[in-house]
């Protein structure tokens, strides 16, 4: 098993015509299960195309009522990617996944109130997707890193994630999925509750999580693990030298009012019995360390 | 994006937040016929620049006379004014803003964020106006008040109006206190705004309510449908280097350290720069090339991180994905023929094709030197710089 998606998922690509949407499309479509998940594209105004051998449909819910569509990634230039997750929940998907990034935060806010009370999950924005390896790739993360295996990863980067994967792998410890939850500051699945997904999932022993400066969800994050948490936990977080007040590549990632620095959310994971490494080189071979 | 009091106040006052009457100053003797034409007796005269902390760096001064207005002025434009946001460097003041003097009942503070844990827009609110918000909620954390606003109903007057009692505003300037929250609000909301800061609002002693300062910064994300707030940018105000970073797509901050780091990414340039102070040494620099990694971009890179004067190596740490290291290897070391490197260059890289990359790297005849790991990486990178490589 895994988390959230698996050969079973049924995908539709919004914002496929687009040269992103197409080229990424195109290279999930080629990984593991994809060619039977990848069953349509969105495009409004595009309706009855083609594109990698999936139909184009004007819109989600059509894709849905013609194909079955239960998850969508999302392509869509930022000042349309908002509207676009609105479409993907209305027409009450499962899951969404957005790798948009530089989308307005106001935006956001507006389609996270839109979101309550409805059953769609957010993945995203800004973010490389979601991996469950050997079965399905949705996002924009080179697959032939990740393995099969039994370590979860939950991230809010994209390369670091990668890094990570990378060591774990060359370990041998394969994993059983990897989110990238992405490096906005008002965004949807939070570390949190992605760590309950893996705890629940009989198929993960134990998970990865990588934070870095900016908020406080690593530390409500680690306050859940302290108290439910039944697997080992293994983190980092990026940032120890970021200066306050600089908005470090991510929307997210900034030191606002003394609040979000990497000290204090080691400090708190550490309390709460995560294994935290201050070295990105060796969280693999920690990972390693704790199962002994 | 920032931009400066001034332009603040102008801004709110379209809102209704008043604030004093005041003119912005490029010259003493524009200071000077913007005293006269306020009249009155007492004058403020502001250093306008980005950062906070300007009175206790001695950019404000407070004159009772013209000649005061003239001496202060002649002081702070051009001063370089040090504040604690400002760094040790500071940065020089070229614009004022002169404005009346106010009689000041009492000090408070109001301010605008969108709360990350409840993904709404926050109103914060306080009775110790004056004082650093920050220091506020170290010390005192129940004297900030807080009402979330939802974005479906809008801004709560009634509870903008309970929010203004307990900040202690007397029942006679609630309501002027709730209709300048709300033009607050409207402002935050409609310019896409990320914090929108009056600190310190006055009650003033005839019970007005009035922003004595202002401070707004917008989310760069949504700039692109604000042609009126692009163009109040003041690129006297940022660092040359990170404007043309920015303009090359790359992603670019200076730090006061020593190994410049140019990386593929926002987490693992963070920590690039955690794993260099690991080793013993301290980042020049944050430096994102972002998913593409050109020859452009990197040329453009290595020449933005020489311009340090206190660089003494370059660490470049890729981790290949869709962009393949074979791509990156040709850009850098196009990048690295096209620009006289005259610090050590260490370069790691992992992912698609690295094979192929690390070849292209070997067969330059360019004296790079190569890692596999991190932390061979950050290793190699501080032996370069203390001359053991």
């Amino acid at each position: 098993m895994s988390i959230l998606i698996n050969s079973e998922s049924r995908v539709v690509t919004q914002g496929i015509t687009g040269k992103t949407g197409q080229f990424h499309t195109h290279h999930s479509i080629a990984y593991a299960t994809g060619e039977s998940c990848y069953v349509a594209g969105v495009t409004p105004g595009k309706g009855g195309q083609a594109t990698e051998g999936v139909p184009v449909f004007d819109s989600v819910v059509e894709a849905r009522e013609q194909t079955g569509v239960n998850v969508s990634v999302i392509y869509v230039p930022p000042p349309f990617a908002a509207a676009a997750i609105d479409e993907a929940v209305e027409a009450e998907l499962d899951l969404v996944i957005c790798i948009t990034e530089g989308i307005p935060v106001k935006d956001m806010v507006q389609t996270r109130k839109k979101m309550e009370g409805r059953k769609t999950l957010l993945v995203g924005p800004n973010c490389p997707g979601v991996i469950t390896p050997e079965e399905l790739k949705i996002g924009i993360m080179p697959g032939y890193i990740h393995k099969k295996g039994r370590i979860g990863v939950v991230s809010r980067s994209g390369t670091l994630t990668y890094e990570v994967v990378h060591q774990l792998s060359e370990l041998g410890l394969g994993q059983s999925t990897c989110v990238g939850i992405g490096g906005d500051p008002v965004n949807g699945l939070k570390h949190l509750e992605v760590l309950k997904l893996f705890n629940d999932d009989p198929d993960t022993d134990a998970v990865v999580m990588c934070g870095e400066i900016g908020g406080t969800d690593e530390e409500s994050c680690a306050l859940w693990v302290k108290e439910n948490m039944q697997k080992p936990v293994v983190g980092f977080i990026a940032g120890v030298t970021a200066p306050p007040g600089k908005r470090m590549g991510h929307a997210g990632a900034i030191i606002s009012g003394g609040k979000g620095t990497a000290a204090e959310k080691i400090s708190v994971l550490e309390e709460c019995g995560i294994a935290v490494t201050r070295n990105p080189a060796e969280i693999g071979s920690l990972m390693k360390k704790k199962l002994g | 994006m920032k931009i400066h009091e001034y332009q603040a106040k102008t801004l709110l006052n379209g809102y209704d937040v008043a604030t004093p009457r005041g003119l912005p100053c490029f010259s003493v003797d524009e200071a000077l016929a913007a005293a006269e034409e306020l009249g009155g007796d007492v004058w403020v005269v502001k250093a306008q620049i980005h950062a906070g902390g300007r009175g206790k760096g001695g950019g404000v001064k407070v004159a009772t006379s013209l000649d005061q207005v003239r001496q202060y002025a002649d002081e702070i434009l051009g001063m370089n004014l040090v504040t604690h946001q400002t760094g040790q460097e500071g940065q020089i003041v070229k614009r004022l803003l002169v404005e009346e003097g106010v009689a000041i009942g009492s000090e408070l503070y109001v301010g605008l964020v969108v709360d990350r844990a409840t993904q709404r827009v926050t109103l914060m609110a306080s009775s110790e106006g004056g004082m650093e918000i920050e220091v506020v909620a170290e010390e005192s954390p129940d004297k900030i008040h807080y009402l979330v606003v939802d974005p479906q109903s809008g801004f709560n007057r009634d509870g903008a109006s309970e929010l203004a009692t307990k900040i202690g505003i007397p029942e006679s300037s609630i309501e002027a206190a709730v209709d300048l929250l709300e033009g607050l609000y409207s402002c935050f909301w409609e310019k896409d705004c990320s914090l929108a800061e009056i600190n310190p609002l006055v009650v003033t002693e005839s019970g007005g309510v009035i922003a004595l300062d202002a401070k707004i910064n917008f989310d760069d994300n949504a700039l692109y449908r604000h042609d009126e707030i692009r163009s109040l940018r003041d690129l006297d105000e940022e660092d040359p280097a990170e404007i043309e970073a920015s303009e090359k797509g790359l992603s670019y901050i200076a730090l006061d350290g020593t190994i410049g780091c140019l990386v593929n990414g926002a987490g693992l340039a963070m920590a690039t720069m955690d794993i260099i102070k690991l080793y013993g040494a301290e980042p020049a620099n944050f430096l994102d090339v972002g998913g593409g990694a050109t020859a452009d971009q990197v040329t453009a890179a290595f020449s933005i991180m020489l311009r340090n004067p206190g660089l003494e190596a370059i660490l470049v740490n890729i981790f290949g994905g869709i962009m393949r290291c074979d791509v990156i290897a040709e850009g850098l070391v196009e990048a690295a023929r096209q620009i006289t490197l005259d610090v050590p260059l260490v370069v790691r890289l992992e992912g698609t094709n690295v094979e192929q990359g690390q070849k292209i790297l070997a067969d330059s005849g360019l004296p790079i030197i190569t890692a596999r790991t991190m932390a061979e990486a950050a290793e190699r990178v501080v032996a370069a710089t203390q001359g053991e490589h």
